[in-house]
């Protein structure tokens, strides 16, 4: 294992703990967009190239986007209730 | 929370054990056992002209597999449109949407100038992979999620109308079941051609360039057409509900 490989997987033991341990779901939100990138630096340095060009997309634009705009939902129908 | 604790603590010591036995036997790093990916890095080469191994196993050694992951992503796009379809009162007004908008989501200038700088070499970027993906590491899923971000980032730099011009739906409906039929046209082909579902049945052409590995690229198109539409539909199905007033509200 190099040194690029264990600095990572470090990394992303470190960036999954931080997602759960942000409470605030947007910040949440946004630590998990990191933690997809480092996934997929994860990936690139494990030699799967391949994985790691999707999980780049998928991980830190495709999923956060989708729980920012769940959030801005869910905070315009609580607006309405009140 | 005294329960909650005496529950937990064997709990976690039976699972952190078995967890730290279950680690100890494992091979040692890097050390590979299967048969299967030592043959096929050897063979795919001179089989099917494809110098991206990963590309040849998951497209057309294994392509039946890949046909069925396609298809799971197809259903879960269109069962989520159905649902979110349902949810929501039809509303048309483009004007009020437009108001309703431009009153909450103003991109900065920056981000504008950023988005509209990065459409352009996205959904370049995007074609490329799908078009390479028997040649380098890619293909039809990783180029098409390329090619949605690029739809993202219109969003993103503020035009909600712009990308609500820039998706047909109708059209990336046809897409999205276009590219999902096309897989299995291809694999038909192979059918025709006098050999079993997916018998890659197109001449292979010289390794390593555009035109080759027979089949692989065109499937890497379906899957790549499919991907797209599919992404993009699950975007603008989210999108659409944040100008879209719910029954509750109206």
């Amino acid at each position: 294992m190099t040194v690029l490989q264990a600095a990572l997987l470090v990394l992303v033991a470190l960036g999954g703990s931080a997602v759960v341990l942000v409470r605030d779901p947007l910040r949440q939100a946004i630590v998990a967009g990191i933690f997809g990138l480092l996934l997929a630096l994860l990936f690139f340095a494990f030699q799967a190239p391949d994985v790691a060009l999707s999980q780049i997309v998928v991980g830190s634009v495709a999923l956060p986007l989708m729980i920012v705009l769940t959030l801005a939902k869910l905070a315009r129908l609580r607006g309405s209730d009140e | 929370m005294r329960t909650r604790k005496v529950l937990f603590l064997p709990a976690a010591a039976v699972f952190g054990f078995l967890f730290v036995w279950g680690l100890s036997g494992l091979p040692a790093f890097g050390d590979y056992r299967g048969p299967y990916g030592i043959v096929l890095a050897q063979v795919a080469v001179s089989e099917r002209h494809a110098t991206e191994v990963v590309g040849a196993t998951t497209f057309d050694y294994r392509g039946f597999d890949t046909m069925g992951e396609e298809y799971i992503l197809f259903a879960a796009v269109l069962g989520l449109v159905i649902l979110l379809r349902q949810l929501r009162e039809e509303r048309e007004d483009e004007e009020e949407q437009q108001s309703d908008y431009d009153q909450r989501l103003e991109a900065s200038d920056t981000l504008r100038v950023l988005g509209i700088g990065l459409v352009g070499p996205l959904i370049l970027l995007g074609i490329y992979v799908v078009a390479h993906g028997h040649v380098t590491p890619g293909g039809g899923f990783q180029g098409g999620v390329i090619l949605a971000a690029a739809l993202m980032v219109v969003y993103l730099a503020g035009r909600y109308l712009a990308m609500k011009r820039v998706r047909p739906v109708p059209l990336v409906e046809l897409a999205e079941s276009g590219g999902a039929a096309g897989f299995v046209l291809v694999g038909v082909g192979g059918m025709i051609a006098g050999s079993a579902f997916l018998y890659n049945f197109l001449p292979l052409g010289e390794p390593g360039t555009l035109l080759s590995a027979g089949m692989i690229p065109l499937l890497n198109i379906s899957v790549g057409l499919e991907v797209t539409a599919a992404f993009v539909l699950l975007i603008s199905e989210f999108l659409d509900q944040q100008f879209v007033k719910g029954r509750d509200e109206t």
